[in-house]
């Protein structure tokens, strides 16, 4: 630190008026976000670092992050597909396999970005920074992971069959808004768990209502068809526009053909519940530090 | 208000009428307390009020190395954290000139990281750039003692280990408002003088120190300052001499 030459100190300047601040009060938001902004490379550490450990504790490393997707879309795909396999969408594997690995990136961005505040007590009682940066890191943790996927996700949906071409390129404006989403939810998901801590006990609950009642592993289009309200509530239910768009996206079907208000829905979605995630979070910055 | 107010040196921490108070859950009530309230929101448990803090005024200026002593639970850790924003003031205010940083015993920033990706970590969050941290990163190992060990992770490390890096991360930084509290007493007898050490060069630097410290030799030390904590109020506040003899003559 001492770099500073010594005789420079010696008070020759007098200090203009004192900037003293009320301690503890959180600054405005626009102040806020570019302070959450000049930590980018925080953020970006902090998820690349996270990746690195998770994996060194691993014998397989970085093949889990695909290797556990696979395996839960294997075993969904048996019981459901095969030993259930009532009312099963055409193309089976591939339409599982999307909506698998698009909720492997949902769950455990919400998972533990509800956790990113509770589980980070000795970093964020430590040091002063905006506490908006441990969530965000969580996400892009998960974004990071998700790449891997993506690319395993692409090649089984072109084996399978289905002609690669331009429009595939769609996904990244797609994973784009997901991003957005997930952010915003993480965002909300880590303000409520300190307020409620309780809450860690229901997100396992949660994320399985999730996953049972979207449709991953059964078409909702093809199980209501004959159930217009149903069908029409499930086009607002934004994992489920992000699921369909996908699948609209990869699969040659004129049946998985995606309503292109999707594309609008899943938009509106994405802005909103980030915009309300950042203001929810950023409302009780002074609150995360705290013990009581 | 408080005690040297040599004119020309700027207040940095102002603390005003403060007061903290903690509503705790009392776990392990009495039977016949008479708590038979059900419901979700209640589940039978009773909250405590604890004041912590009755009424501290300070003002410390850029380049004070203030000791803080007083008895176990006598809210010297509490001041501290309110000084930090980390406990909410139930009364009176807090101001400060920048955002304090505070350096506890507390656990490894992140535990399942190396020593190395922690120092980079933390500085990136205490604002440094990446080329900054990088150029401070063999200092600061050098300075923690923990050359062998850098490359293992932190959950690995003692509590002086950890201690003694968070203190050369924390310290790596101009200008600051430090506070540490207890984190030099897990260090050994050659780190603690070493960082007492560092502490003098802040203060020289005009930064501003807080030690809180039940070793009284660690205050004489280093501070020029003392606040005497008791029951939540300042019983004295002066030279530290002067107030190290009248709290040890207690």
């Amino acid at each position: 630190m001492v770099t500073t030459d010594r005789d420079a100190l010696v008070p020759v300047t007098m200090p203009g008026p004192v900037p003293l601040t009320v301690v503890g009060g959180r600054p405005p938001l626009p102040e806020y976000l570019k302070q959450v902004w000049q930590r980018r490379s925080f953020i970006y550490a902090l998820a690349r670092f996270r990746i690195e450990a998770e994996n060194q504790q691993n014998r397989l490393g970085m093949a889990w992050v695909v290797l556990k997707p696979l395996l839960n879309a294997g075993l969904y795909g048996t019981i459901f597909g095969i030993l259930l396999s009532s009312g099963r969408p055409p193309h089976f594997v591939e339409f599982l396999v999307i909506g698998v690995f698009l909720f492997e990136f949902f769950a455990t961005s919400f998972t533990s970005g509800a956790k990113s505040i509770t589980g980070n007590t000795a970093l964020v009682q430590s040091l002063a920074f905006p506490r908006m940066a441990l969530p965000v890191a969580v996400v892009l943790q998960r974004l990071l992971q998700f790449v891997p996927m993506l690319a395993i996700m692409v090649g089984a949906v072109a084996v399978f069959g289905h002609p690669v071409s331009a429009s595939w390129l769609l996904l990244v404006p797609l994973t784009a808004l997901f991003f957005l989403f997930n952010t915003g939810l993480a965002l909300i998901a880590a303000r409520l768990t300190v307020h409620v801590r309780d809450l860690n006990n229901l997100l396992p609950f949660i994320t399985r209502i999730t996953f049972y009642t979207t449709g991953i592993f059964f078409s909702i289009e093809q199980r209501f068809a004959d159930d217009p309200l149903v069908l029409r509530v499930a086009s607002f239910v934004p994992l489920h526009e992000f699921l369909t768009l996908a699948r609209g996206i990869l699969l040659d079907d004129p049946a998985f053909e995606a309503p292109p208000e999707f594309w609008l829905y899943a938009s509106i979605w994405s802005v909103a519940v980030l915009v309300a995630g950042v203001l929810f979070f950023w409302s009780a910055e002074e609150r995360y530090g705290r013990t009581d | 208000m408080a005690a040297p107010t040599e004119s020309g040196r700027r207040p940095v921490v102002v603390v005003d009428d403060l007061h903290v108070e903690y509503r705790v859950l009392a776990t392990g009530k009495r039977a016949s307390s008479g708590d038979s309230r059900g419901g979700l929101l209640h589940r039978g448990r009773s909250t405590r009020t604890v004041h912590a803090l009755r009424g501290v005024d300070l003002t410390i200026h850029e380049g004070d190395s203030v000791g803080v002593i007083g008895a176990n639970g006598s809210g010297k850790s509490t001041l501290m954290r309110a000084i930090v924003g980390l406990t909410p003031a139930t009364r009176g205010t807090v101001r400060a000139a920048g955002r304090p940083s505070m350096l506890g015993v507390g656990a490894a920033l992140v535990k399942e990281l190396s020593g190395s990706r922690n120092i980079i970590l933390g500085g990136l969050a205490l604002g440094f750039s990446r080329e900054e941290i990088e150029a401070r990163h063999d200092d600061i190992v050098a300075f923690a003692g923990l050359e062998e060990f850098i490359d293992l992770p932190m959950r690995t490390y003692s509590s002086g280990m950890t201690a003694r890096l968070k203190f050369a991360l924390a310290t790596a930084r101009d200008h600051d408002i430090l506070i540490v509290d207890e984190a030099l007493a897990v260090g050994d007898k050659a780190f603690r003088k070493k960082s007492e050490r560092r502490i003098r060069e802040i203060r020289d630097d005009a930064g501003t120190v807080f030690l809180v410290s039940h070793s009284m030799k660690s205050i004489r030390d280093t501070c020029s300052r003392t606040v005497w904590v008791e029951r939540g109020r300042v019983v004295m506040d002066g030279p530290t001499d002067d107030v190290v003899d009248a709290y040890e003559a207690k």
